[in-house]
């Protein structure tokens, strides 16, 4: 059998054949009902987002807080740091 | 010459959202037409039209006017399309003792007297749909681009996006692949 031209004869068949463009009834109806439901649904999915990255930076800003307040308590910086802000109160209380 | 729908895209652009169903009612034809080359069933073939229109609503502010829509909007069909056929590979081994019995006989004339066999039977669509389920995604995509629709290896190049040396390479491997399934169908015809 010859390939080449079977092969251009099936090709010939499918240029032949016509592809219906029907479109169903009323299907721009259902295209603008799924998009108005999917604008919807952006919405709440862009809150929910949003919502979750500030609860993620919101505990990670309090683990971080808890390690340093965990790590520096009774260190020498915070006793430098405390004793200065309360010299300077009693001086100014004392200068009262 | 302005796109006649510039005026309808804005609209949708500025908010007014039911302007896009004028649109979705006057392409829909040719959307659906170009779905049916590549699935079947109404229902995939819904599924893809409906992407298709999803991707066009929500790319919308990103049509720059420079083409008319209807090239932008085919551009999206077919790129949907492909991720259609993509998503959907199924076991492509067709055996051809699976063959029905209108198809052999029309091989059986066919290679007996090839001019006289008509391109027109059910027998050889019906084979047509065969091979092109056979063939992997980009080689169905470019030879029914390229050899069914008649398209140039430019206008494949911007429906795809591929750059013309590239779809000229698949075009290649597509017809080596087509060849290769057609030299199947020979062997297994006279199983």
């Amino acid at each position: 059998m010859d390939l080449e031209k079977l092969e251009a004869k099936l090709i010939q068949a499918a240029r032949n054949q016509p592809v219906s463009s029907h479109v169903p009834f009323a299907f721009e109806k259902r295209i603008m009902a799924r998009l108005g439901a999917v604008r919807s649904m952006d919405l709440a999915a862009f809150w929910a987002r949003s919502l979750w990255r500030a609860a993620a930076v919101c505990l990670a800003v309090s683990v971080l807080l808890s390690l340093w307040s965990f790590t520096s308590h009774g260190s020498s910086e915070t006793i430098t740091l405390e004793s200065t802000v309360l010299s300077m109160a009693e001086q100014l209380s004392d200068n009262w | 010459m302005a796109d006649p729908d510039t005026d309808l895209i804005q609209a949708v652009l500025a908010g007014d959202t039911a302007q896009f169903e004028v649109l979705v009612q006057k392409y829909s034809p040719r959307v659906f037409a170009t779905a049916r080359r590549y699935a079947r069933r109404e229902v995939e073939i819904e599924d893809i039209v409906q992407e298709v229109w999803s991707k066009a609503f929500q790319k919308l502010a990103s049509f720059r006017g420079e083409a008319p829509f209807e090239h932008w909007l085919m551009r999206l069909a077919v790129r949907t399309c492909y991720d259609f056929l993509r998503g959907h590979q199924r076991n492509r081994e067709h055996t051809f003792t699976e063959l029905s019995d209108p198809e052999r006989d029309w091989l059986d004339r066919f290679g007996a007297d090839p001019a006289g066999t008509s391109e027109d039977a059910d027998a050889a669509r019906a084979l047509v749909r065969r091979l092109m389920d056979m063939l992997s995604p980009k080689a169905r995509l470019v030879i029914t681009l390229l050899e069914i629709e008649e398209r140039s290896v430019k206008e494949i190049s911007v429906l795809t996006g591929w750059s013309v040396s590239l779809v000229k390479v698949r075009a290649f491997r597509a017809r080596a692949e087509m060849r290769k399934c057609l030299a199947k169908l020979n062997r297994n015809a006279y199983l």
